[in-house]
């Protein structure tokens, strides 16, 4: 317990001081948000129910944050770590493998909840979204997604082979997935392929339970399916890392 | 009995068809600066990667502290440091910040300020890692190894790649390691670096040792000293292990009937000839 708060505090400063990686993963949906919402803010969105676009986004945002920094920057910090060898050298210290991860995640999750906290504030000074009321449903379907995400991230990093893959690899997943969502776009108007795409990534259903909370009141145990999804992907990214995670780098 | 540091028997270790390391024997004794000496693909790094616990071999007895590395945890890591053949470490960190990260997984750490002095880099205590110099960084990879006041320190070829001024540097602080008392295990492909430093080297050819002891008795090995000179207008060549009954008969000789020597030379054998001999090829 003293080592994870000493590698937990470790992981924050570099999570704060990595300014190329993890805060461009920070910062990218704090900036779409506010670009988005100043073009379509507000509009009603009839599909939604019809409420306001800002609202509508603000959640989405919520979710292309979760991706972008569990997934996407959690992903890209290990595969760089790993291949540089800084993953090999830290097994030769007496820092135990459970601590180091517990602490790796909390550091993430730490700037996942910072990261909805900036949003829903600039969301009321900008564009006057009130606060949520389900706070309880909110916290938990913002951990299980960003546990979840951050599961797949580490598996994901057993099938990246180089640092320099790793950028490109990611990328290629999340920012996809985060569009056909719907976190920028109501997916209504999406073809019918786009769709069936999008009907098992977990990231849609992570917003569909976020958007039910935050837009409608909803409380998180009204979406079983959707949280068995996000779960099983959780579950899957988990098998992956336990079977393929490597602490040392690929050898080439 | 004093209790080795290290204590290797029979180690074996084989990636697929190649056989890294052959069955090698060798002990390490607290205090001791032990060299493991060889060129590229000899198997320094597989034997010292078995040692750090990292590689799993193949068969034969390995134990240091006391303790098998396949099988040891935390506790057993505490007492020793590692220096990877090449330095990873934080780019965004600065030196203090990230001796401080480190020295925070020991139980009795050395204090930080301590070991910036140790390792030279007093001036650059709050310089961000990215804007250190190769040998500067490889400093600071050596006091992340030392900031948890280990027994004892692995270092793979602590200065390959460095110019001969950073050599010498980073030469000064591992003399100043060995009058901390740390036992020391370094592989190095360079002869100098081993006689300079180590107490005692291995040196290691295609996974087996070939030659074991203080560095200054290698040269009593092989070769023999060469005498060479003209006789009518041909070379002649003696190769002897008794250099001056051989000269002295070869120059009153001479000397009786009158003649010159021509182009006498006498050629001892030096520590390089030496581990040249050891390590050169088999078909050479």
């Amino acid at each position: 317990m003293r080592l994870f708060r000493h590698e937990l505090k470790g992981e924050l400063l570099l999570y704060v001081r990595s300014r190329e990686l993890a805060f461009f993963t920070f910062l990218f949906p704090i900036i779409l948000f506010v670009l988005l919402g100043s073009t379509y803010g507000s509009d009603r969105i009839k599909s939604e129910g019809n409420v306001r676009g800002s609202n509508f986004l603000e959640a989405g945002m919520i979710g292309y944050g979760a991706i972008s920094i569990a997934f996407a920057g959690l992903a890209i910090v290990l595969v760089i770590r790993r291949e540089s060898g800084v993953l090999k050298r830290l097994r030769a210290t007496p820092l135990p493998a459970p601590a180091y991860i517990a602490a790796l995640l909390t550091s993430f999750l730490t700037a996942f909840f910072v990261e909805v906290v900036v949003l829903i504030l600039l969301g009321r000074v900008l564009f006057g979204i009130a606060a949520p009321h389900r706070i309880g449903s909110l916290v938990l379907i913002l951990l299980l997604g960003a546990v979840a995400f951050a599961g797949l991230g580490i598996g994901l990093t057993a099938l990246i082979r180089s640092a320099e893959g790793a950028s490109a690899v990611v990328n290629a997943i999340y920012l996809p997935a985060a569009f056909l969502a719907g976190a920028f776009f109501a997916p209504h108007s999406f073809p019918v392929v786009l769709r069936w795409i999008a009907a098992v990534l977990p990231l849609t259903y992570f917003i569909r339970i976020v958007r039910g909370v935050m837009l409608h009141g909803q409380e998180i145990w009204m979406f079983p399916g959707s949280i068995a999804v996000i779960a099983a992907w959780g579950l899957l990214g988990v098998v992956l890392a336990i079977r393929g995670f490597r602490w040392e780098p690929v050898e080439g | 009995m004093a209790m080795s540091a290290i204590s290797v028997r029979g180690l074996r270790k084989s990636y697929g068809p190649l056989e890294a390391v052959r069955g090698i024997d060798f002990e390490v004794q607290p205090g001791e600066v032990f060299g493991l000496l060889g060129p590229n693909g000899a198997g320094k790094t597989t034997t010292v990667e078995i040692l750090e616990g990292y590689r799993k071999r193949d068969a034969g007895e390995v134990e240091v502290l006391g303790v098998d590395p396949a099988r040891a945890g935390g506790d057993w890591r505490d007492r020793i440091g590692v220096v990877l053949q090449s330095s990873s470490m934080y780019q965004t960190l600065t030196v203090a910040e990230h001796l401080r990260l480190f020295a925070g997984y020991y139980s009795k750490p050395r204090p930080v300020d301590e070991v910036v002095e140790l390792i030279g880099l007093a001036e650059k205590r709050d310089e961000l890692v990215r804007r250190l110099s190769g040998g500067q960084r490889r400093r600071l990879d050596l006091g992340l190894a030392l900031v948890g006041d280990p027994e004892l320190i692995f270092l793979d070829e602590p200065t390959t790649g460095f110019d001969p001024h950073a050599r010498r540097q980073a030469w000064e602080t591992l003399r100043s390691l060995r009058s901390l008392g740390k036992t020391i295990v370094l592989t190095t492909h360079y002869l100098d670096e081993a006689e300079r430093l180590a107490d005692r080297v291995a040196v290691l050819r295609e996974g087996e040792i070939v030659a074991a002891g203080p560095p200054a008795e290698l040269s009593g090995a092989l070769p023999a000293t060469e005498i060479r000179y003209r006789e009518n207008g041909r070379e002649v060549v003696l190769e002897t292990d008794q250099p001056t009954r051989v000269l002295n008969e070869l120059t009153s000789k001479a000397l009786a009937e009158d003649r010159e020597l021509e182009g006498l030379v006498v050629t001892r054998p030096t520590l390089e000839d030496v581990y040249l001999d050891l390590t050169a090829e088999e078909s050479e």
